[in-house]
């Protein structure tokens, strides 16, 4: 069966692809493009370990289709780091710990990253309310919302 | 499955109208794509809406908005103009789902979905809100209530697709509120809801009003007599019993794990009342 050819940007980069017309964006990432830092956690939306930003937006790439991503801007938890160096909320988590298994990291890094774009001074009650659609079962939350408030100091002075 | 993404709404109607199988509507996907994943949908086709010039924007015009139906929610939230015109409206869709899921949901997918605990529509009954529908036959214009028809079932014909969702530009001295029972306090639906939209007279006494219920039913309730107790009132503590009363008799809820027929009916009564208090203050009244 022909696929749905697909020419788009993820991380600055342009990437073309075919997938099959029902093949959701996480399972193009992770299949066919290599880029296996998003999880499938519930692939039903509810989880956020698949978070990706398309269009400067925080979505949930298992409730994307591959096909959907034509002439978009995509940016993954691949893109996140500068070559070695770490960006501020990925440092600020390993340092609060603030991972176990390590399965909903990427999605939260994401879903932080597109929150503190978004409001650089949060507070602890808008970090867990804007955090709300990513679930860990590991740390409890806390650690999680430090390292983000950490990170939005670090940013600021930055 | 084909995935098609059409330019124009003719395109979109011809290709949902000459569908041999099963065909979806793809705008946000949050609905859709969780139907396939679980088997509960097969479609033969998906025509994706988003390409389609004018259905990603909110318009504002002398009569009001018009919000596309590939609007995401989250989009709606940004708006100033409709916030500062619609609060209730914009406070309903904010409820819906995750950041994420705002990202990409739509309140046309939402009031096509059909669930009877659809958060936007009882704010958008309530606001009066219509629904422009296209398809092969051209267009026409009708109430959001008119859209469900019972759980998971539209009224729209095949090749119809609703393009927008029309609200008037607010009355002077009007306001609108939406609340929802949840037993959490985010990320869930509603076990009862409820909007109220309410125009005062320049003495502060309500002359219009809307109140609708969600979840209280196999669709969204346009309670008319709540309507003719409220109008000529000052919503003093008898009126808003009595609007309670009548919000809880209205009901026709299911009875199950999350709630029981009385329980709804009792919540129904109470979120009237207060979503009825915000209604007022926001139009001016105290």
């Amino acid at each position: 069966m022909a696929g749905v050819a697909v020419s788009t940007t993820i991380n600055g980069d342009h990437v073309e692809y075919l997938c099959q017309p029902d093949e959701t964006l996480l399972d193009v990432l992770r299949d066919r493009l290599g880029l296996t830092g998003a999880k499938e956690g519930c692939g039903t939306g509810d989880c956020g370990a698949c978070s990706v930003i398309v269009d400067n937006r925080l979505v949930c790439s298992c409730l994307v289709l591959g096909a959907e991503a034509e002439g978009r801007q995509i940016e993954t938890i691949e893109g996140m780091a500068h070559g070695d160096q770490l960006h501020p909320l990925q440092q600020k988590f390993l340092e609060h710990a603030a991972l176990q298994c390590g399965i909903c990291t990427p999605g939260f890094l994401i879903a932080a990253k597109d929150l503190l774009e978004k409001n650089p001074s949060p507070t602890e009650e808008e970090i867990r309310f804007g955090l709300a659609g990513n679930l860990c079962r590991c740390t409890g939350y806390d650690k999680i919302v430090r390292a983000v408030q950490d990170a939005a100091n670090v940013m600021k002075g930055a | 499955m084909r995935y098609i993404r059409p330019q124009s709404i003719e395109e979109a109607a011809g290709l949902l109208a000459s569908a041999a199988g099963p065909a979806a509507i793809l705008a946000g996907g949050s609905d859709l794509l969780v139907r396939m994943k679980g088997g509960f949908i097969e479609p033969e086709l998906i025509v994706d809406i988003k390409a389609i010039a004018g259905l990603s924007e909110i318009k504002e015009t002398a009569d009001g908005f018009s919000i596309g139906a590939a609007v995401p929610c989250a989009v709606l939230g940004e708006n100033a103009a409709l916030k500062k015109a619609w609060p209730g409206v914009v406070e309903a869709a904010k409820l819906i789902g995750s950041k994420q899921v705002q990202g990409r949901c739509t309140i046309v997918g939402n009031l096509c979905n059909a669930s009877p605990a659809a958060d936007s529509v009882p704010a958008l009954v309530a606001a009066g809100a219509k629904a422009v529908v296209a398809g092969p036959n051209g267009r026409r214009t009708i109430a959001v209530e008119a859209v469900p028809t019972g759980p998971g079932r539209t009224s729209l014909a095949k090749g119809e697709i609703i393009e927008a969702i029309l609200l008037d530009k607010p009355a002077p001295n009007a306001g609108d509120a939406y609340q929802r029972f949840i037993p959490r306090t985010e990320m869930d639906i509603a076990v009862v809801s409820a909007g109220v939209n309410l125009t005062l007279d320049e003495a502060g006494a309500i002359k219009a009003a809307r109140v609708a219920l969600g979840a209280a039913a196999p669709t969204v309730l346009l309670v008319e007599e709540a309507a003719e107790v409220l109008v000529g009132s000052k919503l003093d503590e008898a009126t808003l019993e009595r609007l309670a009363k009548i919000c809880a008799g209205a009901c026709r809820p299911i009875d199950d794990k999350r709630g029981t027929i009385e329980f709804r009916r009792k919540v129904a009564g109470v979120l009237a009342k207060r979503v009825a208090t915000t209604a007022y203050e926001r139009a001016g009244g105290k």
